[in-house]
């Protein structure tokens, strides 16, 4: 059996090469919320508690916008509702763990990581195969702390006329490459676009994001059904 | 709220979507139907934060002229479309809207 440090060590090699979008995130993320107003420490409690790229934009999104507390909690929840996907695969790996194991890997476990750790936990059968996903996480938490503190310290020298506001779109549109060539995906992109776009000064609370994403869940379930319907 | 409150509440929901997957989740909980749909789930949210930052401007009104957002933002998509590349999408998005407004 491998040493823990070793499968460690696998998993920060896996998940490195990923990491390199999170830098642009992490310093436009650290940028922004000074620019909206929150303090450093603030801006920095964000990273350490939330731990969650796009949770923590939305925040800032809504925050900004004057949405109210509950509002920016359940668009937050929304967001998050992506990684219940990933329990089904990755909890059976994880079933004999620790309470304690456990809680410390769910607030590691992002995207990158999970992706990377995912095939490495199906190939392997070794007890300690959960460092890999410790050693991913915590590649991430090294590079996200570091990028969002730069981030505040560029962002007191970063002037407002940049519009680094439009990052943020554009961030979450770079999110989502990989669905711009399947056709079920693009109506749906579109579809909750338009809704929260027109429902933006209609539906109350600043609730738009909710809604959007309901409405395009609701489309995306008719369609996946229509298509087997006529396969 | 205080901004704080705030910051941990969001903080507890991001932790506890995740640490629910992990110890309460089990394989037989989602059939495949279920599967499939929550995986549209990023096309579903994300233009809703999308749209509106690049539709509306700060009023909240539609801005389709002088609005270097919306060609930036086409840009972005045919570079992610052409290259399905992360960095090459936010760096083509903000080199078109850079150049648009200071030239």
């Amino acid at each position: 059996m491998k040493s823990n440090l070793k499968v460690f060590f696998k998993g920060v090699i896996d998940v490195s090469p990923l990491m390199i979008p999170v830098v642009p995130f992490g310093l436009i993320f650290g940028v922004l919320a000074i620019d909206i107003g929150f303090t450093p420490f603030e801006t920095m409690g964000m990273s350490l508690i939330i731990f969650g790229g796009a949770s923590q934009i939305v925040l800032l999104q809504l925050f900004s916008g004057g949405a109210s507390s509950l509002v920016i909690i359940s668009s937050v929840g929304a967001v998050n509702s992506r990684h219940l996907l990933y329990g089904a695969v990755v909890s059976e790996h994880l079933s004999d763990l620790k309470l304690t194991w456990k809680i410390i890997i769910s607030y590691f476990l992002i995207d990158q990581a999970f992706a990377r750790s995912n095939e490495y936990l199906k190939k392997n059968k070794e007890k300690n195969k959960y460092f890999h996903l410790i050693g991913g996480g915590a590649t991430c938490w090294v590079v996200w702390q570091s990028t969002t503190f730069l981030g505040i310290i560029l962002g007191a020298a970063i002037p407002d006329k940049l519009g680094l506001s439009f990052a943020v779109p554009l961030t979450f549109l770079a999110l989502l490459v990989n669905d711009f060539r399947k056709l079920v995906n693009v109506v749906v992109i579109i579809i909750s676009g338009l809704v929260a776009t027109f429902g933006f000064n209609f539906i109350p609370y600043k609730a738009y994001v909710i809604v959007a994403a309901l409405v395009g869940l609701f489309v995306a379930m008719i369609l996946t059904k229509m298509i087997k319907k006529y396969e | 709220m205080n901004d704080w409150a705030l910051i941990i509440y969001c903080g507890l929901i991001t932790f506890f979507t995740r640490f629910s997957m992990i110890a309460l989740l089990k394989k037989e909980m989602f059939n495949d139907r279920v599967r499939e749909v929550l995986s549209y789930v990023p096309s579903a949210i994300f233009p809703a934060i999308i749209f509106p930052a690049v539709f509306l401007d700060e009023m909240g009104f539609l801005q389709f002229e002088n609005n270097p957002k919306i060609l930036a933002s086409i840009i972005a998509v045919i570079i992610g479309i052409l290259s399905k590349n992360i960095i090459a999408t936010i760096v083509a998005g903000l080199a078109v809207y850079w150049f648009l407004i200071f030239i």
